[in-house]
């Protein structure tokens, strides 16, 4: 993975000296609050409820253990002992106080992290597919170019007041695990049919939030060498014609919308042929020196099956259910990549101890060549595991309370902190979360009922991307009380869908039946072998609808 | 008001008009809308300036370029960032003269106007007299080195020391 | 925003985030005549008629001057054992900490019990 040179280190250690001078001049009165939240929030300190909350970037997901461990010394030392995974693969802390966070701000820079551009109208952390390097599906890591746009972005002098925030992802893969259609721009590399030479697909204007829309292709082969330049016109475009008269329009989806993607493409192409690409571009050399940290690891050359897998997998029903939902196939004969569910029943999606951070930091080193991914979904990933040390993990993390085997499936949910935390949300969403898991606790269960995607977001942003899920409950507020808006069909991958809603708004209580009767439709409809989203897609909303109308209500 | 250059407070040598009428001072700022009508009342050696939106085109200021000495750019608000980019693109087409942030800017944004193309930011009273300008200077060096290229000289940016490291270490031909 | 033009319905306790710890706090008597800051929510002064609330809107518009406080607001109340329990669920969550976590926050006794010992 990337390591700082001097130039990084330097720009982190004055991005901590500015921030402790911003919070300086915010308790002096030179900066108003509303001067100060901006700047606070471009270095991911927002207030919620109960206490601020610091966002710590983990970029395109990829830590290493003495990276976890720190985080977990952090929580320890400033906060209550534990933090939540985002779906940005970020990591919140909850009850950090704003006079200690210069202080873990050092302890970020120590370990190579920041909290840099993770919040803001600004470009944000850039994510990317989280078994980047790994996946068979893979053409080209998405890694270099993700590391060469958070160089790129951060501290950016002309793009740092934009009328949005601006996030963009990244995949090499066939598979879309990085949602990059949902996504401000998303970059896929794909060959050129003719050269064979690697490009990128450039989409802008996909985004969720309260006008969910799926990104619009702008180029299909954009060289690689012209990336920066690329972005930068893009960014102009943006910056100066986006809308700033309302919050809620801001975005560069609604651009795109209201001029139409072939004329926003138009209006790039004019900047970009007047940008002196070679004086903005990264050379080829840098390119290069980037890239060589992301060479694959020192893989040994093992047989393509484990018999000391097999063996134990043969032994134990339990952990044989584990290896097959909770490993992904890798490009190396002999090694597989591990997710590692955060959502045991009953604890709130995406959290993790200080303890449980320490177990993991020591698995990746142990069994991991010392690396580890956050999952949008949540979850991490040890990506580089040998399969014969797969029994030896399984047993670790069973005592650390992180064997949960249901990655993909419906208790496998995403959620963002929703009404516990957040000052924007309008309803709970981890309550939520867990009644539903604990509905669907039953391991037989969650297999017969197979791959399907829960997403709770509480309140319209949707940061916990429920217009995607295949089923997505919107916590909104209703005359007093929380209501649950439930859609169906949405989906993150390559075929990018908006799900559409099926009724009326449930109160809390009624979300995991109204779950139960839509998996139940599904359980009596489907055909062999056919997922929930397949099933969906063919059927239509009409007899999801109707057993949605039977769900018990309370009474109004 | 308080006006500051990369160097610190400086002295202000244009006046504001509010409509055309340009008369005999030396060195006059007129808004957009009244731009054509002083330029054609321009006398020798009087320097003519104009104030525009941060929403107007660069194409419509474009022919104007020519004749004018100082272009000022309004920042309706600090959260703004119009401006930035504008001057990005005035400095493309070629502007020399001065050019000129006007607003409730932060100092934390000092080092982005510069990187931008601008010269000089023009502050509110009450902003100036509550972010003091040594608050301005050192927020101006907050940052030693920056990544992005083109928007500073290469001696402050990262990939160009990068490629400059790389080049001195490469063996040359002796 | 403190002194917002519509003012929630009375009676009313004033809460709002410490600047520099980010804690709830809220407004409580202190002193004869005087306001100060408490995180106990049990302990809010409840402003029952105008010239209360436009006491707790004062204190609130000159602490957040102060820069003491962000965030200071009026929340609706009802009285319940004595205790002000805000009418509105977000509010109410202000006050206790997390539902899903009751070991944390205000509910868990969190600035508001004497810090353990040793």
């Amino acid at each position: 993975m990337y390591r700082y040179d001097e130039f990084d280190e330097r720009f982190v250690r004055e991005r901590v000296a500015q921030f402790a001078d911003q919070v300086a001049r915010r308790l002096d009165g030179s900066l108003s609050e509303d001067e100060f939240k901006p700047l606070r929030l471009k270095n991911g300190v927002y207030l919620q409820l109960h206490a601020y909350m610091l966002r710590i970037a983990v970029p395109y997901g990829t830590l290493n253990a003495r990276q976890l461990r720190q985080l977990a010394l952090i929580g320890e030392r400033y906060d209550r002992g534990y933090g939540h995974f985002t779906t940005r693969t970020n990591l919140q802390f909850n009850w950090p106080k704003l006079r200690d966070i210069p202080a873990i701000l050092g302890l970020l820079a120590d370990v190579e992290m920041h909290c840099i551009q993770t919040s803001g109208n600004c470009i944000r952390n850039v994510t990317a597919d989280h078994f980047a390097g790994v996946a068979r599906d893979e053409i080209e890591d998405p890694r270099p170019t993700a590391e060469l746009i958070r160089q790129w972005s951060s501290g950016h002098p002309e793009f740092s007041y934009l009328p949005r925030k601006f996030k963009i992802a990244v995949t090499g893969a066939q598979e879309d695990r990085a949602v990059t259609r949902a996504h401000d721009i998303g970059l896929r590399l794909r060959r050129h049919p003719d050269t064979q030479e690697t490009c990128y697909e450039v989409s802008v204007g996909g985004g969720l939030g309260r006008t969910p829309m799926i990104g619009k292709v702008v180029r299909d082969y954009l060289p690689k060498k012209d990336l920066l330049a690329y972005l930068e016109a893009i960014l102009r475009v943006y910056n100066l014609e986006g809308r700033r008269d309302n919050k809620y329009k801001a975005r560069v989806k609604i651009l795109v919308h209201e001029i139409g993607a072939e004329e926003f493409a138009r209006r790039v192409e004019a900047e970009f042929a007047r940008l002196d690409g070679p004086s903005i571009n990264a050379d080829p050399e840098e390119v290069a020196r980037i890239a060589a940290y992301f060479a694959p690891p020192a893989y040994e050359t093992l047989p393509a099956v484990s018999n000391t897998l097999e063996a134990a997998r043969a032994a134990n029903p339990a952990f044989a259910r584990w290896v097959e939902v909770n490993t992904t196939a890798h490009k190396v004969p002999g090694y597989t990549a591990v997710t590692i569910s955060l959502k045991p029943a009953g604890q709130a999606p995406g959290d993790a101890t200080s303890a449980q951070m320490r177990t993991v930091a020591d698995l990746a080193e142990r069994y991991s060549l010392d690396e580890l991914r956050v999952t949008h979904a949540q979850n991490l990933v040890l990506p580089h595991v040998r399969l014969r040390d797969l029994p030896a993990i399984w047993r670790t993390l069973g005592e650390a309370g992180l064997a949960e085997a249901n990655i993909g499936l419906v208790t496998d949910i995403i959620s963002c902190p929703g009404l516990d935390y957040c000052a924007l949300a309008t309803a709970r969403s981890i309550p939520i979360a867990q009644a539903i898991q604990q509905r669907f606790a039953d391991a037989q269960r969650q297999r017969e009922i197979g791959p399907l995607g829960i997403k709770i977001s509480g309140c319209i942003n949707a940061c916990g991307h429920h217009h995607v899920g295949h089923i997505g409950i919107l916590g909104l507020e209703k005359r007093g009380i929380e209501s649950y808006q439930i859609t169906l069909g949405g989906d993150a991958g390559e075929n990018a869908a908006i799900g559409e809603i099926l009724g009326p708004g449930l109160a809390a209580e009624e979300v995991p039946a109204a779950i139960e009767r839509i998996v139940a439709v599904y359980l009596a409809e489907r055909l062999e072998a056919e997922s929930f989203i397949d099933a969906v897609r063919r059927l239509g909303l009409a007899p999801f609808k109707a057993a949605f109308q039977e769900v018990p209500r309370a009474a109004a | 008001m308080p006006l500051l250059d990369r160097n610190g407070a400086r002295e202000d040598g244009w006046t504001r008009s509010e409509g055309a009428a340009v008369g005999n001072i030396p060195a006059v700022i007129v808004p957009w809308d009244s731009l054509a009508d002083a330029l054609a009342q321009q006398g020798d050696g009087r320097n003519i300036g104009v104030l525009i939106p941060n929403s107007l085109a660069i194409s419509a200021l474009a022919p104007f370029l020519p004749r004018l000495a100082l272009v000022a750019i309004g920042f309706p608000a600090y959260s703004d960032g119009r401006g930035f980019s504008l001057a990005r693109q005035l400095r493309r087409a070629g502007f020399a003269g001065e050019l000129r942030a006007s607003g409730p800017l932060i100092p934390d944004q000092f080092a982005y106007a510069l990187a931008c193309g601008f010269d000089t930011i023009e502050l509110p009273q009450a902003n100036a007299e509550r972010q003091p300008l040594e608050q301005w200077l050192r927020a101006r060096d907050s940052y030693s080195l920056t990544y992005q290229r083109g928007y500073g000289t290469p001696d402050r940016n990262i990939l160009d020391r990068r490629r400059a490291a790389r080049a001195a270490a490469a063996p040359g031909p002796r | 925003m403190a002194a917002a033009a519509k003012r929630v319905p009375l009676p009313a306790i004033l809460l709002a985030n410490d600047l520099l710890d980010g804690d709830v706090v809220f407004a409580a008597a202190a002193g004869p005549g005087g306001l100060a800051w408490t995180r106990d929510p049990a302990r809010a002064l409840v402003a029952s008629d105008d010239a209360a609330a436009e006491r707790l809107e004062a204190f609130a518009a000159a602490e957040l001057r102060g820069n003491t406080v962000v965030d200071a607001y009026l929340v609706d109340i009802a009285l319940e054992g004595g205790r002000p329990v805000p009418r509105h669920f977000r509010e109410r969550f202000k006050t206790l900490g997390p539902s899903n976590r009751p070991d944390l926050g205000k509910q868990a006794g969190e600035g508001i019990a004497p810090a353990p010992k040793g």
